[in-house]
């Protein structure tokens, strides 16, 4: 296992530094000339050409290159052509946000589509298994930008159930800053009146994230379970007299669990590009609007930095999710 | 208790299944008209502004009212389909003609080729693709033509992946060892025979990607990236219609349940041929 560890972490590093050259070599051949953006739009072009030797964009592509990766290497990812301020220092400010948004989707992922994929499949055939089928293919088609627009139009102007975008009211102060996950610090610092805020900000992104990806979790456990119902080893269960929810949850549930996982893996891809279009649509301060903000002003180290840092989640819980798919099925780890 | 957790009996299932490609296709089709015959289903032109007629509410003149242009929100819709639909299509053919070559090189050939190829493949899949597909289209300026590239250019590998496996399995196959036997050339049996035996599997792997290359240029063009200013794209459309959606959510909302029909049929149309392989 430690040796597996090991090798997945130096994988884990190569596959970084590979999708860094790739950002890399993709942002450079952006039309708009980086150091005119810099330089804002009325500038002269003397005034360009000296900001251009600032920036060191006059030099070699190579040379920029390598100056690129060693920064990254002491995590330094530039600064802003636009604000000048340092891209990492932004980022910090707008990871927690974007984390704080996937992780309580994925949690009701799990819960909700793990739930329902064992619902349909002890349902099977029936009814209850049909309904939850054709929320499924609904679920998985609606756009996650076309289904946050209309949740703020029904719950939030509509109904007037939650805020309509955000992380909190813009006259109030965000709780003393320790994760940056505002439902977190909050109740760190014990104001129960900022956690409820902060979640009911929280309630249209994600569901307007998670529905869905909750489909899609459906529709593996459904089929997982009903894949593992009908194993020798259920029967055998069933005819050792075992109550139908023991046979359900311990016999057949552990096993369809390994589809699942995988399939989360894939979902999560899926999360963090939803959570672009999401947070747009919510004004919500993440990673996500952060990169497209920068790409739409031409912003590049900006860009590759945002970019980089999803990258980085999607990998890393994909390496998770790797590992967690060992722990439960030992044969793929003997292998 | 037992049948109830039997498989469930095959007949039944086939129905369900045609049940949903009779569907999808049903919702498809006037999505597939309105691609074709634009200008017969369109009431009005579906970029000519109308300074006395903004922000209409729907009604017998423009079904689905006007923008805040005046522009027939209806028009612009069945106008849209042919961008959307032909854009996808696009996507998914490059992708899949970029794909398809590289993974049956990599599969037939092995060795450097094999690992070169699989490590692009990887890399651009470690990538959540609306990522990639953003910095990509951003580099080639924004437009609907960098978009169609963009995701063309996060979408190959998926191709090139299924038909690795393909080639990798086919190729220990007797009829391939005995055509090379024959001496008939590498790319002799991979055009004349892996190819046509990989054909259902490519088919059926469009047919659940082109919804989601729909979903995915929208997206593009939600953002700011794809199409420009008067093209009724409709990502592009939901996107203008954004800034009116609480009061006049029509000029956005109409586009937006277009693009998830769209995608709905064509997900109900790609299952269904799917099923019907494994049930084979």
């Amino acid at each position: 296992m430690g040796k597996l560890l090991l090798e997945r972490l130096l994988t884990l590093v190569l596959k970084l530094f590979g999708m860094a050259v790739i950002l890399f070599v993709v942002t450079q051949v952006l039309p708009a000339d980086p150091a005119a953006v810099a330089a804002g739009t009325d500038a002269r072009p003397e005034q360009i050409e000296r900001i251009r030797q600032e920036l060191g964009l006059d030099r070699p592509f190579h040379e920029q290159f390598i100056t690129y990766i060693a920064g990254l290497a002491r995590g330094d990812l530039g600064q802003s052509l636009l604000t000048r301020r340092e891209v990492s220092d932004d980022l910090k400010l707008r990871f927690p946000a974007t984390l704080e948004l996937a992780i309580l989707s994925a949690v009701v992922i799990v819960v909700f589509g793990v739930g329902l994929g064992i619902i349909a499949a002890i349902n099977a055939g029936n009814a209850l298994d049909f309904l939850i089928r054709a929320f499924v293919v609904i679920g998985m088609a609606v756009p996650p930008f076309v289904l946050a627009l209309f949740l703020q139009l029904i719950f939030a102007k509509g109904l007037d159930m939650f805020p309509l975008e955000g992380r909190l009211h813009t006259r109030m102060a965000p709780p003393p800053f320790v994760t940056g996950m505002y439902t977190v610090d909050s109740l760190i610092a014990g104001q129960w009146e900022l956690f409820w805020m902060s979640l009911r900000h929280l309630a249209l992104p994600v569901a307007a994230l998670a529905l869905g990806r909750l489909a899609v979790g459906a529709r593996f456990t459904r089929s997982g379970m009903l894949e593992t119902l009908s194993q020798p080893y259920v029967r055998t269960a069933r005819a050792k007299g075992l109550r139908e929810k023991r046979v359900v949850l311990r016999h057949a549930f552990r096993n369809a669990l390994i589809p699942v996982v995988t399939m989360l893996g894939i979902q999560i891809g899926f999360l963090l590009s939803g959570a672009v279009l999401v947070e747009v649509v919510f004004t919500w301060p993440g990673l996500g609007r952060y990169a497209v903000e920068s790409v739409l002003s031409f912003d590049f180290y900006a860009v590759i930095g945002a970019a980089l840092v999803i990258a980085v989640i999607f990998v890393v819980s994909n390496t998770i999710v790797d590992l967690l798919y060992m722990q439960l099925d030992p044969r793929i780890s003997h292998k | 208790m037992q049948s109830r957790f039997g498989r469930p009996n095959k007949w039944i299932k086939l129905g369900a299944q045609n049940l949903g490609l009779a569907a999808g296709s049903l919702l498809l089709l006037p999505f597939l008209l309105f691609a074709l015959l634009p200008t017969v289903f369109a009431t009005h032109d579906p970029i000519k502004t109308s300074i006395r007629e903004l922000y209409s509410p729907p009604s017998a003149e423009h079904f689905f009212g006007t923008d805040e242009l005046g522009r027939d929100v209806y028009s612009r819709v069945v106008h849209g389909a042919r961008i959307s639909l032909a854009s996808a299509s696009m996507i998914i053919g490059i992708a899949c003609l970029i794909g398809v070559a590289l993974g049956a090189i990599a599969g037939y050939w092995g060795g450097w080729s094999d690992r070169v190829i699989m490590t692009l493949v990887d890399l651009v899949l470690a990538f959540p693709s609306l990522i990639l597909a953003l910095a990509v289209s951003a580099a080639l300026g924004p437009g609907l033509r960098s978009a169609i590239i963009a995701a063309a250019g996060v979408w190959w590998p998926v191709y090139a992946r299924l038909l690795r496996g393909i080639t990798l399995q086919l190729a220990e196959m007797e009829f391939v060892t005995a055509a090379r036997a024959m001496g008939a050339s590498a790319p002799r049996i991979i055009l004349r025979h892996i190819l046509p035996n990989a054909v259902y599997a490519i088919i059926v792997r469009i047919s659940i990607d082109l919804g989601l290359a729909v979903l995915l240029l929208a997206s593009l063009s939600f953002i700011g990236l794809g199409a420009s200013a008067p093209t009724p794209e409709w990502g592009a459309m939901v996107a203008w219609g954004r800034l009116y959606f609480l009061t006049e959510w029509w000029i956005g909302g109409f586009p937006a349940l277009a693009i998830t029909l769209v995608v709905v049929a064509i997900t109900m149309l790609g299952d269904g041929l799917n099923d019907l392989r494994t049930i084979r």
